[in-house]
């Protein structure tokens, strides 16, 4: 554990909040990019409604996070205040969510290793102290399940298929592994969270993790890569705000349209 | 659900139960936009009516945090009850958390009748719902709402919306949605 931890719990929450919301943000806009050019119809479908319901959630979590920066006597920041009007330095998305979309194999394997991460967190926030936070997690988690089976689905789908989707399927677990460690590198500001039991740590809930992931691989003929280099932990990563090249280009078209006309309603 | 309206107009002695079944009426007039056979009283979205300090409060639970059509049925609720002539309030609960097990008897024959399968219960060990989650599980046989055949097969995990599956009959050819059980 690095870094020092905010001023206040409330400072802290606001950060957690953002990291929450923003992994589903930036994941809800990378699947948003293959409208309209899924391989087949029904993944395009099935990756957008995934999309739609990390989008909901991400606003329910920012929301929140607006409500608690305000608190602390900040001006009331609202969910597309925080969407459209933070530089990516700012974000506190994972690494892992903003990597871009690739061929079908990559932007599966980023969802699998992501969708299996997101449900036991979500299942630990179930039994937040913070009632608003346990209560948006008990209902995305529902939804989450379903990301969770259907991503693994497809992992062995491709792995185990042609020779062609598994060499793609194993390039692109070879790829994006190095960003999974981000997900249980607990930093001080969610030390004090686990503490004051808000916040769910995620250190404890690698080994199921691992092995949840290395059963739907082993199906899927997939190895684990064996070199152990993480990018992104040692409150060196996204959850800090240290993010790489692919997320500012995201949020520029993401952004576009607000930041020109920021009062533009439908 | 006439049943629990008759509880919460019983229990509500202090006000107008006229008005409370007016309201809820009304609430059971207006429909689902993405699945215009079933009213949202018999989707479970409605949780409660209840009378406060000069006001009616009607209390929703969105199905799914992405759903488009909440912004949709939280307008059509006051377009819904603004003919009634009280002050009404629409207040949205998250928690707990939507079920489609509060999918009322009615809905889910509403729902095959419009050739949707309604959801399993979330009991089931087939359902995403239990835990520990396991994958390649047998899921639940879905009956065709079409022609009542067991032969039916998934074509993917989500449908024209996120709360439904695809499916296809392999008797009536015809393909179907899935109420997913949620």
């Amino acid at each position: 554990m690095t870094g020092s931890a905010p001023a206040t719990l409330d400072a802290a929450r606001f950060e957690y909040l953002l990291r929450l919301a923003d992994n589903g943000l930036v994941l809800a806009q990378r699947l948003g990019e293959w409208v309209g050019k899924g391989p087949v119809l029904e993944e395009d479908i099935a990756s957008t409604n995934v999309g739609l319901d990390l989008l909901g959630q991400a606003r329910l979590w920012l929301a929140y996070a607006g409500e608690v920066e305000a608190a602390g006597g900040s001006p009331l920041r609202g969910e597309d205040d925080l969407a459209y009007f933070r530089d990516s330095a700012d974000f506190r998305n994972l690494l892992l969510v903003e990597q871009p979309n690739g061929n079908y194999a990559d932007t599966i394997a980023r969802q699998f290793l992501f969708d299996q991460w997101h449900v036991l967190l979500l299942g630990q926030l179930t039994l937040s102290r913070d009632e608003r936070i346990a209560g948006i997690a008990a209902k995305a988690v529902k939804e989450v399940r379903y990301h969770v089976e259907r991503s693994a689905d497809w992992v062995v789908r491709l792995g185990d298929g042609t020779a062609t989707s598994h060499a793609r399927m194993q390039a692109a677990i070879d790829a994006v592994w190095m960003y999974t460690g981000e997900m249980f590198s607990v930093d001080a500001t969610e030390r004090v969270l686990i503490d004051a039991g808000i916040a769910a740590d995620t250190s404890a809930l690698q080994p199921t993790w691992q092995s949840s992931v290395q059963s739907v691989l082993d199906e899927a003929t997939i190895v684990i890569p064996a070199d152990p280099f993480m990018q992104g932990t040692r409150s060196r990563g996204g959850k800090q705000g240290v993010h790489t090249e692919h997320l500012a280009r995201m949020l520029a078209e993401m952004q576009v349209l607000p930041r020109s006309y920021p009062d533009a309603r439908w | 659900m006439v049943a629990a309206m008759k509880m919460r107009a019983g229990r509500d002695d202090t006000c107008d139960t006229g008005v409370h079944a007016a309201i809820w009426r009304a609430l059971a007039g207006v429909v689902d936009p993405e699945i215009p056979a079933v009213s949202i009283v018999e989707l479970g979205i409605v949780r409660d009516v209840a009378h406060a300090a000069n006001e009616w409060i009607v209390t929703v639970t969105p199905t799914y945090s992405g759903c488009p059509a909440t912004r949709i049925i939280e307008s059509d609720i006051r377009a819904a009850l603004a003919e009634l002539g009280e002050t009404v309030r629409v207040v949205t609960a998250l928690a707990p958390a939507w079920t489609t097990d509060w999918i009322a008897p009615e809905g889910r024959q509403k729902l095959r009748e419009a050739g949707i399968a309604p959801p399993h219960p979330t009991t089931h060990a087939g359902s995403p719902n239990a835990q520990p989650i396991t994958f390649g599980q047998p899921r639940p046989a879905v009956r065709c709402p079409n022609c009542g055949s067991l032969k039916t097969v998934e074509l993917a995990r989500f449908g024209s919306t996120a709360c439904k599956a695809q499916y296809r009959c392999g008797d009536c050819l015809e393909p179907f949605d899935l109420f997913k059980s949620h």
